[in-house]
């Protein structure tokens, strides 16, 4: 089959590999009909993200038709069934599954020694993100083997198109849990720093949950149109101050909630010194991240207010005020999504009409076209917002 | 290394049988390879001054070239990161710093005239790859390729925005809401709510 395969830093090439098997009896494998690039492919792009080894397949937003299943998946699946694969894998069944912590289950990173070292304590094996994480291979491929299919995954109605409930699979309960873990009041300003995919499904999440008004923060033009489009107050980090417009919008009282939708790449720019120190730190490996975003929202935020963190950070941040987030009173909540948690819900949300994510998508292209399309969604370049892939 | 790395997969995993196209262009190839040729060249002038002043002509420059050394390794580490066109950059400032020493080293009663000359033709014709390197680069990584387009039709709403405002909880606020109270306020975590 064809695959898109990591070879290195900036190098993801479309490759003929072998077709994945079942391996286990919860296995099923599924022909893939849409797959997606993420932002936070982008981090495994740029080999910001430890434990990516050559021959790696890329790819954590997915769907497609089941064509095969192992004995213990055939329960709950069946060959012909169309589904949505969450890119946190769950097992369902151990103690942070039952407690609806799906993102951090404690049986399905196959490389948990690893990841019990790094992170203290294992995670959830993650498709297509690194060995940290289990280093299942990703979909963006013809053929996916989905591990603990009989709970990872969710059954979607043929009604809906496949552009309709893609992101079921990862950018829209993203959005959606850093929004609701907000705990969005209708009295709140909730500021969204970054109008990405992920960003986009977070300012519509927001105003979904009744946000008094959402701020949406960014430097790209067509990104900023489209957030505005979605409801949301824009503010152009390049021709405007962002503390003093925020104080502005809030009686100076700053927002309630913030959340960052950038993570470890923030931009880097001549009127942001903090950004040049940074990159220069991640350049020589001082740090592994650019956290300009935590420092503004920290700044920014009005004391008892909730930070909250869907951008990915992958290891060691630098100059985090936390005397200003300590006195202040700040709340943090952040996290992988636990997407099980959510979908139930959003689905039904889209089946109503009430949402319809594929909104976000500004590219459709083949598999083949992927590599290039890395380097489009990368720069920016075309207007590039959401590229998906039909393999 | 793909192939190679196909001992290491899990069983069942797909292994690489045939590579593909690929996203890294021969202009990111050129950049890499300046940028590995910077770190080269600047360990060899931090760590062989003496003699790269003596095969010169330039003694008592040795100082000057430990730094011209330290610039090439800081030059190349950018060129080497996804900063690549900033590296580049400034690669070209450092052939321009190199250029005019070396042509201070070209005055008539220098006895390694001509090996400074032949590292001036050296460095001349790298520059020339430095500048071809950024101008590829500038031009394949530049944003303002393609269209710019507006994205102000596209809600996400199918019922439009006023009707999405606050539609995640509206129903539940219905059941709470009293009269004169314009905002009832949900006193439950808005994310756990469900209409």
């Amino acid at each position: 089959m064809r695959a898109l395969v990591w070879h290195g830093k900036e190098d993801i090439r479309c490759d003929t590999v072998s077709d994945p098997e079942i391996e286990h009896p919860r296995d099923a494998i599924i022909k893939v009909t849409s797959c997606a690039i993420c932002g936070s492919d982008l981090h495994l792009f740029h080999n910001f993200i430890p434990a990516m080894k050559p021959g790696d397949i890329m790819g954590h937003e997915m769907m497609g038709e089941v064509v095969e299943t192992g004995s213990e998946a055939s329960g709950a699946l069946k060959k012909g069934d169309r589904i949505v694969v969450p890119f946190t894998i769950n097992c369902g069944e151990c103690d942070q599954c039952r407690r609806g912590n799906f993102s951090v289950c404690e049986r399905t990173n196959r490389n948990k020694d690893l990841a019990d070292k790094t992170f203290g304590h294992t995670t959830a094996g993650l498709f297509g993100y690194t060995h940290l994480t289990g280093g299942y291979p990703g979909g963006q491929a013809e053929y996916l083997r989905v591990p603990f299919a009989d709970k990872t995954h969710i059954k979607v109605p043929d009604s809906l198109t496949d552009e309709q409930v893609l992101f079921l699979g990862d950018i829209f309960p993203t959005g959606w849990q850093a929004a609701a873990q907000c705990d969005i009041e209708p009295t709140d300003t909730v500021v969204v720093w970054g109008c990405g995919p992920v960003g986009q499904m977070t300012i519509r999440s927001a105003v979904l949950l009744g946000a008094k008004q959402v701020v949406a923060i960014d430097c790209i033009p067509e990104r900023l149109s489209m957030a505005e489009a979605g409801g949301a107050i824009t503010i152009n980090f390049m021709d405007e101050s962002v503390v003093e417009r925020l104080n502005d919008l809030t009686d100076g009282k700053g927002p309630e909630k913030c959340i960052d939708a950038v993570g470890l790449e923030s931009h880097v720019s001549m009127g942001q010194p903090d950004t040049l120190l940074d990159r220069a730190k991640q350049v020589v490996m001082l740090e592994n991240d650019r956290p300009h975003v935590l420092r503004e929202m920290i700044y920014v935020c009005r004391p008892g207010g909730i930070i909250s963190i869907p951008g990915v950070y992958s290891g060691l941040v630098d100059k985090i005020p936390m005397g200003q987030a300590m006195n202040k009173g700040l709340s943090f909540r952040m996290g992988q999504t636990h997407v099980r948690r959510w979908t139930d819900d959003l689905l039904r949300r889209i089946e109503e009409g009430q949402i319809d994510p594929s909104f976000v998508i500004t590219h459709t292209v083949g598999l083949e076209q992927g590599p290039e399309m890395y380097k489009v969604f990368r720069d920016k370049q075309d207007s590039c917002i959401k590229v998906v892939l039909k393999p | 290394m793909a192939f190679l790395s196909n001992m290491t997969r899990s069983e069942g995993d797909p292994t690489v049988i045939k590579s593909g196209p690929s996203s890294f262009s021969a202009s990111d190839r050129l950049a890499r390879n300046l940028g590995w040729f910077s770190i080269g060249l600047g360990i060899v002038e931090l760590i062989a001054a003496e003699k790269v002043t003596g095969a010169l002509g330039m003694r008592g420059k040795e100082n000057l070239v430990r730094a011209f050394g330290l610039r090439e390794i800081t030059s190349g580490i950018i060129t080497l990161s996804v900063d690549k066109q900033a590296g580049l950059t400034s690669r070209i400032a450092g052939d321009a710093l190199d250029i005019a020493t070396l042509a201070t080293a070209m005055r008539p009663d220098n006895p390694k005239r001509d090996n400074a000359g032949l590292a001036l033709l050296m460095v001349a014709g790298v520059t020339f790859l430095d500048i071809v390197a950024a101008g590829a680069n500038t031009i394949r990584h530049t944003r303002h390729i393609g269209q710019r387009r507006n994205y102000g039709d596209r809600s996400g709403f199918p019922t439009g925005l006023e009707a999405a405002r606050g539609a995640a909880r509206k129903k539940l606020e219905d059941l709470r809401g009293t009269p004169g109270d314009e905002r009832p306020t949900a006193k439950k975590p808005a994310g756990s709510v469900t209409e």
